[in-house]
């Protein structure tokens, strides 16, 4: 399963611990680790279920592609990081 | 008569309370955050606040008997396959939620039941204290919505909602840019009102257009709903027909510019402004923070100086950071550059809380 690791700065909102979740695709672990808390998702997703606009999601190092499907690829042992973009000042 | 006041700041939810020894800032919550705007219920005494986290949304919470808790934020529904829809610059327009930019309670027999206006433009209700909210999609889908425009931020956004007191679901709201809208059946269906508002910003075949104005704020007299007073982008506009038709009023001494206006609770003929220099500065006249009152519907009106700094002042006042309290006779407001101000005598004389919060989004008496 691959690792989730959120930003330290959402824990102050919304505890975040690093989580597990199986998946073929961003989206697919996201919503994984999601279901068991459910109060983060809104954190990091908008309404539509897109990625907060400045937030940035990176799996093995790369950013991701497709902020609004999350498509992108993850295998087995990915890791995965939800942070902040730098862009929100 | 209400001693306490909640200040809601750019970093956190500042409570001031009126003691003894005076108006003092007695508790702060959020601290860091951004706190938006915060709704008293008088049905049930229960307080909330809209809160922006920027990088992670906007929230809401609501009082408990300990503190706070994270309740719902008002969330757009999905917006369909296929459906391009851009926003005045040209860009998709994302279908979720910018902005809490308006937070009422509804009518006295239902309980539970809020009301919240946001950009880009969904107007939201909740029937359990926030607990889950339903957009209004007769508002959203009139075909109309797609002519609002961007005024006091890129997106349009419901800022003012005006519950009728006399039956609740009457319900008025005011956007920016978009005019005035009407209910009669709690949301079901909406008209447009505001006609003999006017339009500086626009083309001549629209100055009239009551979609094309830029209403900054919207005042309901409680004891006299009939009675609106609009603070619009370029005049102020006065209403005796429930919103139907508005009268300018010209002669605004120092300026018709500004963005709050207050109505007394059971005068209509006495309202409240903030004035500044218009559009394009946007700060007040000659470096000295007034407030202007009229108690005659607005055939005259009285600059109160009173406890007000009068030299090189560039306080700005939003359109919810000034307030009015249910006797009428206690005001409060705050400014981007961090004062408090309360009159106890409808705005007489003015007492300085401080001057060194953040910049103040919102003041309400809770």
């Amino acid at each position: 399963m691959a690792k989730v690791f959120f930003t330290e700065n959402i824990q102050r909102h919304v505890a975040c611990p690093e989580t597990e979740a199986a998946g073929r695709t961003v989206r697919e672990v996201l919503e994984g680790a999601f279901a068991a808390n459910p109060q983060a998702r809104g954190y990091v997703l908008d309404d539509q279920a897109a990625l907060r606009r400045h937030m940035t999601i990176f799996i093995d190092g790369r950013t991701i592609r497709d902020r609004a499907g999350l498509s992108d690829a993850v295998n087995e042992t990915s890791s995965i990081y939800v942070f902040q973009a730098l862009s929100g000042g | 008569m209400s001693d306490t006041l909640h200040v809601a700041t750019r970093k956190g939810l500042f409570t001031v309370q009126r003691k003894r020894e005076g108006w003092n800032i007695a508790k702060v919550d959020f601290l860091g955050d951004n706190v938006t705007l915060t709704l008293t219920d008088r049905r049930d005494g229960r307080h909330y606040a809209a809160l922006d986290h920027g990088h992670f949304g906007v929230k809401v919470h609501r009082s408990t008997a300990t503190g706070w808790e994270e309740i719902a934020a008002p969330a757009y529904p999905p917006k369909p396959e296929g459906l391009e829809e851009n926003d005045m610059w040209g860009r998709p327009l994302n279908w979720s939620t910018a902005r809490i930019w308006a937070l009422a309670a509804g009518g006295a027999g239902e309980p539970g039941v809020l009301w919240c206006g946001t950009l880009p433009g969904g107007l939201f209700r909740s029937t359990d204290h926030g607990a889950s909210w339903e957009m209004v999609r007769s508002l959203w889908d009139h075909p109309k919505r797609k002519q609002w425009m961007g005024g006091g931020a890129d997106l349009p956004g419901i800022h003012s909602i005006c519950v009728d007191p006399r039956n609740a679901r009457t319900v008025a709201i005011a956007v920016s840019t978009g005019g005035i809208w009407h209910t009669e059946d709690a949301g079901a269906s909406w008209t447009q009102r505001g006609e003999g508002m006017r339009a500086e910003h626009v083309p001549p075949e629209l100055t009239h257009d009551p979609i094309a104005q830029d209403v900054h704020c919207l005042a309901q007299c409680p004891a006299a709903p009939e009675r609106m007073w609009v603070q619009h982008h370029n005049g102020v506009f006065v209403s005796s027909d429930a919103g139907r038709t508005f009268r300018e009023i010209t002669d605004v001494p120092p300026s018709v510019f500004g963005f709050p206006v207050v109505v007394h609770p059971r005068d209509p003929d006495t309202a409240w402004f903030v004035p500044e220099i218009k559009d394009e500065k946007r700060i007040p006249c000659e470096g000295k923070l007034v407030v202007t009152r009229t108690r005659d519907g607005g055939k005259s009106f009285e600059v109160s100086r009173k406890g007000l700094p009068q030299s090189h002042a560039y306080d700005v006042v939003y359109r919810h950071a000034l307030t009015i309290d249910d006797s009428g006779d206690r005001l409060a407001f705050g400014s981007t550059t961090g004062g408090v101000w309360v009159s106890e005598d409808q705005g007489d004389s003015w007492a300085c809380v401080t001057h060194t919060l953040p910049p103040v989004y919102s003041v309400r008496f809770a």
